[in-house]
């Protein structure tokens, strides 16, 4: 095991452990809101008051007071209509927000780095298309049935809508948030019968929704181009059953000498829910090259790269070339203290949008008393997230308990932070060998890859099969 | 119908915007039955014919009645679906349980299992012992036209755009 006593590059985790002043305040006024979703507000709830109420009051200060403080009235009557609807999330997003920037501006003191001060455009207004008229009907909807009142009518409502928007790259967000929360709501009818609902994260789906329906709200925030080196540290997998994103945490190295700074590229695609395991690499890795330099550990050269304000690179193939053999750890251990972290957009402020890439060192693997593995650093005991790591990948929770160095996304949810594992390095024979949750992304000879690899590409050509003679009929 | 929150006590999993509330769909083959699914109060799904390149059974079972129903996606009635469960109902049964887990297509079509572990074969002949009755095929159509849709999704494009909606939905290595 190496010292606790480590130089630059390795995160502070004790400065994680103190609270964080009016989180609590914020969170409950959160819960007593959604606790009004889980009944519904189809009828008249003076019960129920404290929610929309509470919403009210912590955005008293705000532009929002006004519309805000009538929506909860209505609400509460059982009257709310849809723009109410919109005032409620906006009120409920806006507080999340504050519960954001205090966890981040923590995060920022464990990590030591610098944050960006990127000034981010605010989405222009324009008119709603009709089919975000649509989603937001359904939204209504839900929050007047409530979590407890969903049936397959009510929720089979998203399907049209979600399928006259998928192929419009412009309303992909939107449809695939719809799509997603759907099979949830769909495994969950009737609600009548649930024994317990997931209330924050229900609540946080339909915010957003709402939220996505607002002309320009899903506007991609350009702000230049990047051209420069760009060095992996990992791959972070997102998938529900009818889509797949895989996002590439780097540090890029402007050519112009500037500052480095994090950034991350994304390919994200709908997907069949029988597609699976290695078959979501399979259907990512065409479009982005990254993916197979992560793979081979690898940096990218960019040339004018298009990249947004809140750091996210919309990659293009035609403008990033190959470069040299870059190690994750080498990066992590070197560039990474230096970089600056990324600004985040308005509507990105919410606790469960941090994902900060860090570096851990010199810690002590044990779990805790649920079994939850943990990293103990100074003392304190940082829960490790390894149901995060992707099934189809070299990296193992057991690989990740017997390591002693960890690239992660350091990650808040339920009250508490968390390590989300890129990377570790393991020391086999006095040598150090590195394994990556994304290590198969670009393709694998892995033993267990190549039959993973196998499986899925029988699994899409049956589908692809069958959909050229049954599809255009 | 809840996964991967072993290590989450109930306040905890209520108070989780990333809780992981339906399972991954498993790895299976799916030359014989490209498409079941737990909806609309059925278990349903396409099998394909094993004599006829073009031709699909589109099957379905009710939740709680296990009222049938099997015919062509050209409404020809199945010819083995009379008065029991045919070959095709009996392949999207395993398949669902192979793509699901048993226990959750048990608890979609509420089958009681006698004891212990319910199986394809429990949750089969669970329900074909209280003799079901046949259906009628109204949702054929229906049921197809969803395949339809569920294959759709092979043509649509991929992006680089970021798509920060994702951040809500993790992995999970716990399988139904």
């Amino acid at each position: 095991m190496v010292p606790a006593e480590q130089g630059g590059g390795v995160m502070r985790a004790d400065l994680l452990a103190g609270p964080v002043p009016g989180l609590d305040e914020a969170l409950a006024a959160v819960d007593a809101f959604d606790r009004t979703l889980v009944e519904g507000l189809s009828r008249p709830r003076p019960e129920l008051s404290a929610g929309p109420a509470g919403l009210a009051r912590a955005v008293a200060g705000s532009p929002l007071a006004d519309r805000v403080a009538e929506a909860a009235g209505k609400a509460v009557a059982g009257a709310a209509g849809e723009d109410h609807f919109v005032a409620l999330a906006a009120a409920r997003t806006a507080l999340l927000g504050s519960v954001h920037d205090a966890l981040t501006t923590r995060v920022g003191e464990a990590t030591g780095r610098p944050r960006g001060e990127e000034t981010v455009p605010h989405p222009g207004g324009g008119q709603a298309a009709n089919l975000h008229l649509a989603a937001r009907s359904w939204l209504a909807d839900l929050a007047r049935s409530g979590w407890q009142g969903i049936d397959h009518d009510l929720v089979s409502g998203a399907a049209p809508v979600v399928s006259a928007m998928l192929p419009d790259p412009a309303m992909r967000r939107l449809a695939t948030l719809l799509d997603g929360f759907a099979v949830e709501l769909a495994a969950s009818c009737p609600g009548a019968s649930l024994e317990r609902v997931p209330a924050r994260r229900w609540a946080d789906l339909w915010s957003r929704g709402m939220l996505l329906t607002l002309p320009g709200a899903a506007a991609l925030p350009l702000s230049g181009t990047a051209t420069g080196r760009l060095l992996p540290l990992g791959v972070d997998l997102q998938e529900h059953a009818t889509a797949v994103q895989a996002q590439v945490h780097a540090v890029f190295e402007p050519a112009d000498g500037t500052a480095p700074r994090l950034v991350r590229a994304g390919v994200s695609v709908p997907k069949p829910d029988t597609v699976v395991g290695a078959g979501l690499w399979q259907l990512l890795r065409p479009h982005m090259s990254l993916l197979a330099a992560v793979g081979d550990g690898c940096s990218m050269d960019l040339t004018d790269m298009p990249v947004t304000a809140d750091g996210d690179l919309v990659w293009d193939d035609g403008q990033a070339r190959r470069g040299d053999p870059a190690d994750a750890f080498a990066t992590a251990r070197v560039a990474l203290p230096a970089a600056t972290d990324a600004a985040t957009v308005p509507l990105d402020r919410h606790p469960a949008r941090i994902a900060v890439p860090v570096f851990l060192e010199g810690y002590e693997a044990g779990t805790d008393d649920d079994g939850t593995l943990t990293f103990t650093v100074a003392g304190h005991a940082l829960p490790v997230d390894t149901d995060r790591i992707p099934a189809a990948g070299p990296l193992t929770p057991e690989a990740v308990a017997a390591s002693g160095a960890c690239i992660a996304l350091l990650r808040w949810d339920a009250g508490t932070y968390r390590v989300q594992p890129l990377a570790v390095e393991r020391t086999v024979r006095k040598k150090a060998v590195a394994l990556h949750a994304g290590g198969w992304a670009g393709g694998t000879a892995d033993k267990a890859g190549v039959r993973a690899e196998k499986a899925a590409t029988d699994a899409v050509a049956v589908l692809r099969e069958r959909a050229g003679r049954l599809l255009r009929k | 119908m809840c996964i991967g929150d072993g290590a989450l006590s109930d306040s905890d999993w209520e108070r989780s915007s990333t809780v992981r509330v339906v399972a991954p769909a498993r790895p299976r083959k799916l030359a014989k039955v490209p498409f079941v699914e737990l909806a609309d109060g059925r278990l349903q799904g396409v099998v394909s014919s094993g004599s006829d390149i073009e031709r699909v059974y589109v099957s379905s079972v009710v939740a709680g009645t296990y009222a049938f129903a099997c015919s062509t996606n050209n409404n020809r009635p199945c010819g083995g679906a009379r008065g029991s469960f045919c070959n095709h109902i009996r392949a999207l049964i395993t398949e669902a349980v192979l793509q699901y887990g048993a226990e959750r297509v048990a608890r979609y079509l509420r089958v009681e299992s006698a004891d212990g572990e319910p199986s394809a074969q429990t949750i089969t002949g669970g329900m074909s012992s209280t003799r079901p009755s046949q259906g009628d095929t109204t949702a054929a159509a229906p049921v197809f036209s969803r395949f339809l849709r569920h294959l759709a999704y092979l043509e649509l494009a991929p992006t680089t755009a970021p798509l920060p909606e994702m951040q809500w939905f993790p992995p999970s290595r716990a399988v139904a």
